[in-house]
């Protein structure tokens, strides 16, 4: 099931009379293709939730249209909807054993819709295979870790197969460990299914490792829609590069001149010549943000970027050196150089060369990637 | 180990003094006196020990009469106040518009002195030369006949004492059930709408067993406060509430003791045991079925 937010805008009127009102969702346009898992992602505050709750009719939009599939459901109460919803705490009834739990749904349902008790059972039982819970049928939510109550809650989510499955912040509950074997296991139960699912998440390694789409949303505006790569390779904006990747970026202020890339005193890259630049770019003068991703810099004693070494970190697979430099004042450089590459600890700076691929350039002024 | 344990019982100690001689050592007084025969306070004597002061009690009329008194005072008020402190604490929950005024005005009678409330009643329900009383002033306008609510036939009486004892507990458990049904998570409820639950089962599976403990709580403790009424039936009956009929098991003790110049000291702590028994065996059965139906 596709699921189309059409212009979908939400404002929460200001509670007093003094202040103004929250935009939580602006003008949300996208069509959720079939059987997709999207992830919705953004600092908190950022109207992800909301979203979310838009999409499920726990919200009804200020303006704006959803459509599941063909259906226009904006005027339809969330029980009509056919949504499963994992609540970020689960919402398990603590009262009620796992199976109750799971049924609970299944009894909820009125008239024709109404299944026999075997037939619940069974659908109950096959519900709680799927995430593998059906051992602990006969216990109380209290009695689960918290990786178990999480599939519990996708079991009871599951069990009506909705026609979209919504998520909210579902591994933010779990230790380290559990939360990389929970996203897969979301991952294989939405491809097991093929359900439409939409997640929330502020944590972005959580959002790219197994969506096939990511959301970035920043107050309450879409900033990019993408595969999870290619959002990373290719941020239209400061704030996408910035929320995407760990180590996050670095930035500095920079300036173009003469068909070169300034940074501080240094001219740390060729526009001229290359192909890859504009036309327009090399001939411009203009100060610039220069964002570099961690793995774009390359040691190199001839490098025309010069940073002052802080330490070096060696982490197995490959190093991480932290350095400053004074045009990105207050904050620590961290780059991510290959274990081919030795960095002399002993000296106070350290000279680097930049892959230009990874190095992404922005207006001064509104932040958008001009390269 | 030894050294700790003596630590503990010195920060113990002052505690344990005075609940020993206010509390521990009365108690076990009054199980004394209650099987020594015609004991006098004065001069510390009595005739001699056994089951008679529990024979006579049983046997006096006046016991008797505080003791059905008691029991039905228990049974119409306890389930009743707290049904309708529940149905008013979800109307308080639901709405929004002039909620604390409401939580207010259901609040007042707590903070209310029992015995001007006790005026208050006497102004709606007495009958005297000059008036019937406002609530004979309506049942007349409705075409009934007036009816003596404090001193006119026993069910109007306890029809005004049940009716008060609900209205001056009320208050407490209406508290308590709002901040009860507002400490359950609002998930719960969007979970339960996403699955299409009606308003009653919501109410019935989520709500009710959700705050389930509470209302234990308030049934235990009701219980245990509707044995001990007293000041209710004096507030609206006066003090001679053998006269009236409306005697309860903590006023009959307590007309023993004080009563007839010098009072029964034995008989009053027979009654004494004979009411904690009964408000025991409650208890505990009320524990044992919060405990299977109370689920966490």
């Amino acid at each position: 099931m596709k699921v189309v937010l059409d212009h979908l805008t939400k404002i929460f009127p200001n509670r007093n009379k003094k202040g103004s009102d929250v935009v939580a969702v602006s003008d949300f346009t996208f069509e959720i293709p079939d059987g997709k898992l999207i992830g919705l992602l953004g600092p908190s505050g950022c109207g992800k939730s909301t979203t979310l709750n838009l999409i499920s009719g726990l919200e009804t939009p200020t303006s704006g249209r959803i459509y599941f599939g063909e259906d226009d459901v904006t005027d339809l109460p969330p029980e009509n909807r056919g949504i499963g919803l994992v609540f970020q705490n689960y919402a398990l009834y603590p009262h009620m054993t796992v199976r109750q739990n799971i049924l609970f749904p299944l009894q909820n349902l009125k008239g024709d819709a109404r299944l026999s008790k075997e037939v619940m059972e069974e659908k109950a039982l096959e519900a709680a295979k799927l995430v593998q819970i059906q051992d602990y049928m006969e216990r109380k939510p209290a009695e689960l870790s918290g990786g178990q109550q999480q599939r519990v809650a996708i079991a009871r989510a599951l069990v009506k197969m909705p026609r979209v499955l919504l998520l909210d912040e579902p591994l933010s509950n779990l230790d380290a460990r559990l939360r990389l074997q929970t996203r897969e296991e979301i991952r294989r139960i939405q491809r097991e299914t093929g359900i439409t699912t939409i997640f929330v998440t502020h944590d972005q390694e959580e959002a790219m490792s197994i969506t096939d789409m990511i959301v970035v949303m920043s107050a309450g505006v879409v900033q990019q829609i993408g595969k999870p790569q290619d959002v990373y390779d290719d941020p239209v904006n400061l704030f996408v590069a910035k929320f995407l990747g760990t180590p996050a970026i670095n930035v500095f202020e920079g300036r173009v001149k003469d068909g070169k890339l300034y940074i501080g005193e240094d001219d740390v890259l060729d526009l001229a010549g290359s192909d890859i630049f504009s036309e327009e770019l090399q001939k411009a003068d203009r100060p610039v943000w220069v964002g570099i991703r961690p793995e774009g810099f390359i040691p190199d004693e001839a490098g025309m970027m010069n940073c002052g070494l802080t330490a070096v970190e060696v982490m197995g697979r490959d190093t991480s050196v932290v350095c400053t430099h004074s045009a990105a004042p207050g904050q620590s450089i961290r780059a991510i150089i290959g274990a081919e590459y030795k960095v002399d600890e002993s000296k106070p700076t350290v000279n680097f060369r930049l892959r230009p691929n990874k190095v992404y350039l922005f207006d001064k002024e509104t932040e958008k990637r001009i390269y | 180990m030894d050294k700790q344990n003596n630590k503990a019982w010195l920060y113990l100690l002052p505690a344990i003094v005075f609940l020993g001689i206010f509390m521990v050592y009365p108690l076990v007084d009054v199980l004394v006196y209650s099987f020594e025969e015609d004991y006098n306070f004065a001069s510390q004597t009595y005739s001699g020990t056994g089951g008679y002061n529990y024979a006579y009690v049983l046997r006096d009329p006046y016991f008797l009469q505080a003791l059905k008194n008691t029991l039905i005072l228990v049974a119409i008020t306890v389930p009743l106040s707290t049904g309708i402190a529940l149905l008013i604490s979800l109307a308080l929950n639901s709405i929004k518009k002039l909620k604390e005024l409401f939580q207010t005005v259901y609040f007042l009678p707590y903070v209310t002195n029992t015995l001007a409330v006790g005026l208050v009643f006497m102004i709606l329900f007495k009958k005297t030369a000059y008036t019937d009383g406002l609530v004979n002033l309506v049942i007349t306008w409705f075409g009934g006949s007036a009816v003596d609510f404090i001193d006119g036939p026993y069910w109007a009486k306890m029809f005004v004492l049940c009716f008060y004892t609900i209205w001056v507990v009320m208050p407490f458990k209406i508290l308590i059930l709002t901040s009860a049904l507002a400490s359950v998570n609002q998930d719960y409820y969007n979970a339960a709408k996403i699955d299409g639950t009606s308003k009653l089962r919501t109410f019935t599976r989520i709500t009710l067993p959700m705050i389930s403990p509470m209302i234990f709580y308030l049934v235990i403790t009701g219980f245990i406060g509707a044995f001990k009424a007293y000041s209710d039936a004096v507030a609206i009956f006066g003090t001679d509430l053998n006269a009236a009929g409306m005697n309860t098991i903590v006023g009959y003790i307590y007309d023993m003791l004080y009563g007839n110049s010098g009072g029964y000291p034995s008989f009053a702590s027979a009654a004494a045991l004979i009411l904690f028994a009964i408000v025991l065996t409650i208890t505990c059965i009320n524990l044992m079925i919060s405990g299977r139906r109370v689920h966490y």
